[in-house]
């Protein structure tokens, strides 16, 4: 798909800076600056182990920098009061790596599990509605009463993302939403993405290591190399370059 | 900053971190597990799946105790020609002991096992998570109702334990001295006292909490995939009958204070 690069957008909905998270001895993460302007979808790319996981779960407050400023929609995430996180990750959505569709309860429970405790004053009728919209939205009404365990990878993914979207975030997080699956769903995983960002008006993070994927969905492409983002731009800029590392990468992923 | 991170701490500094840590969540459900919003239906599976999940178990086990415990204590209180005395015997050692301890090191096998494994998988799966970023509580759902649902059913179970295993003693009583069921019960409630049924009582609810508590908490806070899964599961049980043990030494002790 052809790299979708739009008019800069100017209002920054994420702002990173000076970013540095450790794990015992090991820098993970060692000064990043990354900035999400609205509208955007933004790839971040990088091999395994590189942070880029941890780097969205500091946005979403699930783990703490040791330093550095995290800004998301205006609020310092790890300076705000708790109910504060929980009303900012209203706006933010998450969809994880291996999707983890709570799986003691169908594909409806899944769904309404976050609706009903976070609009409260929702009738039945209008719960069933927002259900159905968002599953709809990622083509899997026929999977309702489903349990997570009865469908495909890349069905829990799709799912994943309605659940995410049910309570109509502003940000959407990507965890390699493309791992593991094969090259058509990966496909329809990438339309999806952009579908979500047209339909939903999101601004998106999506952590990858897929270039097909980065060069499908991103608007901007941000790599993620020796801790810190050394090269971001367009897909073509961020790979136009003689730097080994980046060439390594590219060709690796097989790329023309 | 690395290298700060670096430094372990020694076995007792880790002793008094977990401790700590334990401190905190016992906290934390005192603090939230009482404040609205209520996930009461959760609450009310937890019951129904605590005490549906050990019911067989405890019915057969609470039997053949009354069974066995009934036929031991015989010959004793033959030789000085008291069998009559079985029916107190068998009502207050069930009351006073084997139905609370029996129901708890059940239930810290099969629920305690059972939560701690849930919630361990839970975690490396990362549905914890999930429930975090959408903004629910997720010890609300999970832990406070899985406590209290322990804290509630275990009592329950244990006064239903004690009833079976009297039910097992009176068809050993009733094979050996053909005494009548009436004459049997109206015997055994007889030597039971309102301290017996509140001790009882306050022992298994103290039971059930610990049993509750020791799960969710190993199960909460496993890592490490599903080695930490195996490890939360086999923690829950063996922390859970171990601080049994620990609770009927203290509570024997504390109510033996109000006896004569």
């Amino acid at each position: 798909m052809e790299n979708r690069q739009n008019s800069t957008p100017a209002e920054k909905v994420v702002e990173i800076r000076d970013l540095h998270k450790s794990f015992g001895a090991y820098h993970v993460l060692r000064g990043v600056d990354l900035d999400l302007y609205r509208g955007e979808n933004l790839v971040v790319l990088g091999k395994s182990g590189t942070g880029k996981s941890v780097l969205i779960k500091i946005i979403v407050g699930l783990l703490t920098a040791d330093r550095g400023s995290v800004k998301v929609l205006g609020s310092e995430v790890d300076q705000i009061s708790y109910k504060e996180l929980l009303a900012l990750r209203l706006k933010v959505g998450f969809s994880f790596q291996n999707s983890a569709l709570y799986d003691s309860m169908t594909v409806r429970q899944n769904l309404e599990f976050p609706l009903v405790r976070n609009r409260r004053k929702l009738t039945r009728g209008e719960v069933a509605m927002q259900v159905e919209r968002v599953l709809d939205a990622v083509g899997l009404l026929q999977t309702l009463d489903q349990m997570p365990s009865e469908l495909s990878g890349g069905q829990r993914k799709r799912i994943g993302i309605a659940r995410t979207l049910i309570l109509q975030p502003e940000i959407m997080l990507y965890d390699e939403p493309t791992a593991g699956l094969d090259p058509i769903t990966c496909l329809e995983i990438n339309g999806l993405i952009n579908e979500v960002q047209e339909r939903f008006h999101t601004s998106s993070i999506v952590i990858t290591h897929d270039l097909t994927c980065a060069k499908a969905v991103g608007d901007r492409v941000a790599m993620l190399l020796d801790g810190t983002f050394q090269r971001q731009g367009t897909f073509e800029e961020v790979f136009n370059t003689n730097d080994e590392r980046v060439k390594t990468f590219y060709d690796y992923n097989f790329i023309q | 900053m690395a290298e700060d991170k670096e430094k372990k701490p020694g076995r007792i500094s880790r002793m008094f971190m977990v401790l700590y840590d334990v401190w905190q969540f016992i906290g934390r459900f005192f603090k939230e597990g009482f404040l609205p919003p209520y996930e009461g239906k959760e609450l009310m599976r937890q019951c129904y799946d605590i005490g549906y999940r050990s019911l067989l178990l405890i019915s057969l086990t609470g039997f053949i105790t009354g069974v066995v415990f009934t036929k031991q204590s015989r010959p004793s209180l033959a030789e000085f020609g008291a069998t009559s005395w079985l029916p107190s015997l068998v009502g207050i050692a069930l009351l006073r002991t084997l139905a609370p301890l029996l129901t708890a090191l059940i239930a810290a096998g099969k629920v305690g096992s059972s939560i701690g494994a849930e919630l361990g998988s839970m975690r490396v799966t990362e549905q914890i998570d999930a429930m975090e970023v959408s903004a629910t509580n997720p010890f609300k759902f999970l832990v406070s109702t899985r406590v209290l649902a322990a804290t509630i059913t275990i009592p329950i179970l244990t006064f239903y334990t004690a009833m079976v295993g009297m039910l097992g003693a009176l068809l050993n009583v009733y094979t050996n001295e053909e005494t009548s069921w009436r004459a049997f019960f109206s015997s055994a409630l007889e030597s039971i006292s309102f301290l017996d049924v509140t001790a009882s009582t306050i022992k298994a609810v103290l039971f059930g909490f610990t049993i509750g508590m020791v799960g969710c908490y190993q199960g909460y806070n496993s890592s490490k995939g599903t080695e930490g899964v195996g490890k939360a599961a086999n923690a829950a049980v063996v922390t859970g009958m171990f601080l049994v043990f620990v609770e009927e030494v203290i509570t024997v002790q504390f109510f033996g204070l109000f006896r004569n």
